[in-house]
């Protein structure tokens, strides 16, 4: 028998919808796995139970009363805490919002909350987004379930331990530079990063504006479908988002096989500076798509060899501005000056961020100042015009691009921390993506010999999210890496 | 000793007439207690994002077609980025290298005129104010629209630096873009001003003038600085480049900071708004909004109505008053006659009331009955006035108003019949004059019917009777 923990979204919306199922027990059922076994992996920074549990017993009561309930009825849903939800902390993994409450919501949290779905919790991330592994939160590291000495990606490791140790089905997380993907790949679940703008930011605490997407993360691609149909839709209060499409979850199956399909692996992302097991382990699966009828062609991306750096310049540049608001004048930590009020806001800022967040500030500021501006941020935006021509040429000869999401499986904490460089390395096969605007999956594809869970990515033309998950969706249908639960 | 050539570039701040913020849906007027008229985004919490304020836009582009500027098809927002207490993000999301309008010009009324560089749109930052509890912050005014308009350094004299003033608020006034008004802050004014030999080309150092809170204040700030440069330039010294506040009271200039080092601001496109693109269809509707301009206006007050240029300049002083004239002239009245009495007796009451003409108790059409009742002899100067004033107090007709005041005239010969005959048997001397064949007699009887009812006698009328009369008793004698 399957315990109510093992169950996915679409399994729980359908059987609260059908009566088979309370929202309550379900909510309970989350809460009480939370409590067992988050104290070994600090996946979830505080919970709302007595909240959870009365939105639980409105769906229960809706249902009772004979009201049509929505697609993601009685589905507990954890989100990242860069997400703001009116009444709840917002620290973004930072002691600089320490005890910061949002008097506002998110729209993606607004809108899974009308759809029925119950937030139950807020889990830990790199402070701010800056970074591939949650060890900069100021709340401590997330450990991953596959191996408690190894760190789970990030920055949305919270929110992919949070799925992979089935403490809820569905989890929100934010992707930057494969923030969604990274983690995904490295705790074995399935991570989307929609097109930019397809969901709206509104309430999205920033990073960098124009590459931040919200991306959900869940154990199968039918979950992320009810997620994205959603979450997504053009939002008044997001002038980067981009019309409402169609909904996905009616035409998920549409496909059998992969046969028609034509998937390009552009060479920069597969070659090189992969791990043993990571590029044998896409070979694996390029051959098993092959057995569904995929049509394999070689393509080329040869602006990608520019992307780290670009990225780095680019969010770095975007990121000193978004967090200048954080000064101690209006709410967040204050370090009081006696004297003067700018030695308040430099005594706060260094108090308030960590070290990441400061060495990233300083980069993005000098990225930017006066007689370097062109020199960086000037050639980085060209830079991102060419990545982004590359891929408009690779998608005109296949539907698909298809590259690890990671080039190195889960990496024992403290290995990289020391070593910013190695750790943005990490980012190399998400960034282009990312900066590109276009929409991008990672799935499971495999294990190291230790038991290390290893993704694929496959990358999208802008608003193709339908193709990601109906081809992800396939690939599951065929595979079981998956299915493999870490905890019992 | 040397002469200069003063040179004065000017940039000035004007706030768009908008219900809401440049960026957010909180009230624009800058009013009420202390951070009441704010949404979360002008406070720049955690995870906000502007929305574009499609009346700001607007009115915006009207002001550029106002001011003749060049409308950029597309534009862009950038972030100004400092830190400072009352800016909330840390930066001002302003325009840099695109800015919604280049060119245009605002005539100086002598057929010169100052060139504009550029016109740009930019949300407002908050206000501090100091008191004994230290600095306090309020951002009611953050994220307010604005537009910065800046000129060519073409300006040569304070008292143009005033007229460009003048007449740019005037002009902003009439598209309907701002109140422009300096004191409440809702117009404000940094001059650049530089002074270079007489006959030179290369401008001189510039210094930044502000606090500049009055028209008034431009133009004693810079007639300041241009003496202090001239003196310290003759005295062989060296203009620094700096920013300089202007104290009133004092008289004088104080410098604020030296702009040796510039700060960076690190401009860069924002990421959270795309571009401004403007289509055709937009900046023709805007064109049509913008209505008749006060040059061309008074041009037409001058040709079509005849009035003398006098005339033609107050009532082109503000949309309104124009719109208000034209309203009366439009009843069929005089034009002289209806500018005679907006100039004289309508705008004088409207300032003493301070509200706007809009709310003025006495409508055009109402104006203008008053007016045809005097063309018609039925009133008097005097007694017209005496009706204007009860028709401001009471409001009502102007016919309303004579009968309140008693100064209906009586003309019906049933009332004076009886008041004729009183007046043959009251003075029979006069009455045997007249028919006698002095005519000059029958003044005094006319007095008398006059005397009785206060005057409000038709004298025609009274004439009429007095004679019918009159006549009758000579028949009976013959």
């Amino acid at each position: 028998m399957t315990s109510l923990w093992q169950m996915s979204a679409a399994a729980i919306a359908s059987a609260v919808r059908a009566g088979e199922l309370s929202a309550r027990e379900m909510v309970t059922s989350c809460l009480d796995r939370m409590q067992r076994i988050d104290t070994g992996l600090n996946a979830i920074l505080g919970t709302r139970a007595e909240a959870a549990l009365q939105a639980a017993a409105a769906v229960d009561a809706a249902r009772q009363g004979g009201h049509p309930l929505g697609p993601l009825a009685g589905v507990p849903v954890a989100w990242k805490d860069n997400l703001v939800l009116a009444g709840e902390l917002a620290t973004a993994g930072s002691r600089m919002l320490d005890r910061f409450r949002s008097p506002y919501s998110a729209t993606v949290l607004e809108r899974l909350q009308r759809a029925g779905a119950i937030l139950i919790g807020r889990t830990n991330m790199d402070e701010f987004g800056m970074g591939s592994s949650t060890e900069t939160s100021a709340y401590g590291p997330t450990r991953n379930p596959f191996g408690a000495d190894l760190v789970p990606g990030g920055s949305s490791g919270g929110s992919a331990v949070a799925v992979a140790a089935d403490l809820c089905p569905l989890a929100v997380g934010s992707d930057t530079g494969g923030s969604v993907r990274q983690p995904a790949a490295m705790c074995g679940v399935t991570g989307l990063k929609p097109t930019y703008g397809r969901v709206s930011r509104y309430g999205l605490i920033a990073y960098a504006s124009s590459l931040d997407c919200i991306g959900g993360l869940a154990r199968t691609a039918e979950d992320l479908a009810l997620w994205l149909d959603a979450s997504a839709g053009s939002d008044p209060a997001d002038a980067t988002s981009v019309p409402t499409q169609p909904a996905i979850t009616p035409h998920l199956a549409a496909r059998r096989d992969l046969r028609g399909l034509r998937v390009g692996v552009p060479w920069e992302l597969n070659g090189p500076g992969l791990d043993a097991e990571v590029a044998a382990a896409i070979q694996n699966a390029v051959a098993q798509l092959r057995g569904l009828g995929a049509e394999i062609v070689e393509c080329s991306l040869p602006s990608v060899a520019h992307a780290v750096p670009t990225y780095y310049l680019l969010a770095t540049a975007e990121a000193s501005s978004n967090l200048a608001r954080y000064d101690g004048v209006r709410y967040g930590l204050r370090r009081d000056a006696i004297s003067r009020c700018d030695a308040m806001m430099m005594q706060s800022r260094s108090a308030g961020f960590g070290d990441e967040v400061q060495l990233r500030i300083l980069l993005g500021t000098f990225a930017l100042s006066f007689g370097y501006h062109d020199q960086y941020y000037g050639q980085a935006t060209r830079a991102r015009a060419l990545i982004c021509a590359d891929f408009a040429r690779a998608f005109a000869s296949c539907e698909l691009l298809l590259s690890p999401t990671s080039p190195v499986p889960a990496f024992p904490i403290g290995s990289h921390i020391d070593d910013p460089l190695a750790m943005y390395l990490c980012d190399a096969l998400t960034v282009p993506a990312s900066l590109a605007g276009l929409p991008a999956l990672s799935q499971p594809c495999g294990f190291t010999a230790d038991g290390r869970p290893i993704g694929m990515q496959w990358m999208a033309p802008a608003l193709r999210e339908d193709l990601l998950l109906q081809v992800a969706h396939v690939f599951q249908a065929n595979t079981d890496h998956h299915l493999r639960r870490p905890l019992p | 000793m040397t002469t200069y050539t003063t040179v004065i570039g000017l940039e000035v701040h004007v706030q768009l007439a908008t219900a809401s913020k440049l960026f957010s849906p909180a009230p624009a007027a800058a009013l009420g207690e202390p951070n009441t008229r704010v949404h979360p985004i002008d406070l720049g919490l955690p995870g906000v994002l502007p929305r574009p304020n499609a009346a700001a836009i607007a009115l915006a582009v009207r002001a550029a077609l106002a001011l003749g500027g060049d409308v950029q098809r597309l534009s862009r927002f950038a972030r100004k980025n400092y830190f400072y207490p009352d800016l909330p993000k840390g930066y001002q999301i302003s325009q840099y290298e695109e800015p919604v309008s280049r060119g245009g010009a605002v005539p100086l009324g002598d057929g010169r005129h100052c060139r504009l560089e550029r016109i740009h749109i930019e949300e407002d930052a908050g206000k501090l104010t100091h008191s004994d509890l230290g600095t306090l912050v309020d951002l009611n005014r953050a994220g307010v629209p604005l537009v910065e308009i800046v000129t060519e350094p073409d300006l040569r004299t304070p008292a143009d630096a005033h007229t460009m003033l003048e007449s740019l608020r005037e002009i902003l006034r009439f598209a309907g873009v701002s109140d422009c008004d300096m004191e409440l802050g809702s117009m404000r004014c940094d001059a650049n001003i530089s002074l270079m030999p007489v006959g030179s080309t290369k401008f001189g150092t510039k210094v930044e003038l502000k606090n500049l809170n009055s028209l008034k204040m431009v133009q004693r700030a810079l007639e300041y600085e241009e003496r202090r440069q001239a003196a310290v330039l003759s005295a062989g010294g060296r203009i620094l480049p700096e920013t300089r506040g202007w104290n009133d009271e004092a008289g004088e200039s104080r410098s604020q900071r030296s702009k040796e080092s510039a700060p960076d601001y690190r401009y860069f496109p924002d990421p959270d708004l795309p571009p401004l693109v403007l289509d055709e269809a937009f900046v023709e509707a805007q064109r049509r909004a913008l209505g008749e301009l006060p040059a061309p206006r008074r041009e037409r007050y001058r040709s079509v109505h005849g009035l003398p240029a006098y005339d033609a300049d107050v009532l082109t002083r503000d949309r309104a008053i124009g719109d208000w004239f034209e309203a009366v002239v439009a009843e069929g009245i005089d034009a002289k006659t209806a500018s005679n009495w907006v100039m004289s007796d309508v705008l004088p009451a409207q300032r003493e009331r301070k509200t706007p003409l809009a709310e003025f108790p006495i409508a055009p059409p109402r104006l203008a009955e008053l007016l045809r009742l005097l063309a018609s002899k039925a009133l008097t100067q005097v007694s017209a006035r005496a009706v204007f004033r009860h028709m401001l107090a009471h409001a009502g007709s102007a016919a309303d108003a004579m009968a309140a005041l008693g100064l209906l005239r009586i003309a019906d010969a049933p009332t004076l019949q009886p008041l004729v005959d009183a007046a043959l048997q009251a003075l029979p001397e006069a009455k045997a004059a007249v028919l006698a064949g002095k005519e000059r007699a029958l003044d005094s009887l006319k007095g008398h019917v006059m005397r009785a009812c206060k005057g409000r006698a038709d004298p025609a009328v009274v004439d009429a009777l007095l004679r019918a009369r009159l006549d009758a008793l000579r028949g009976q004698k013959g």
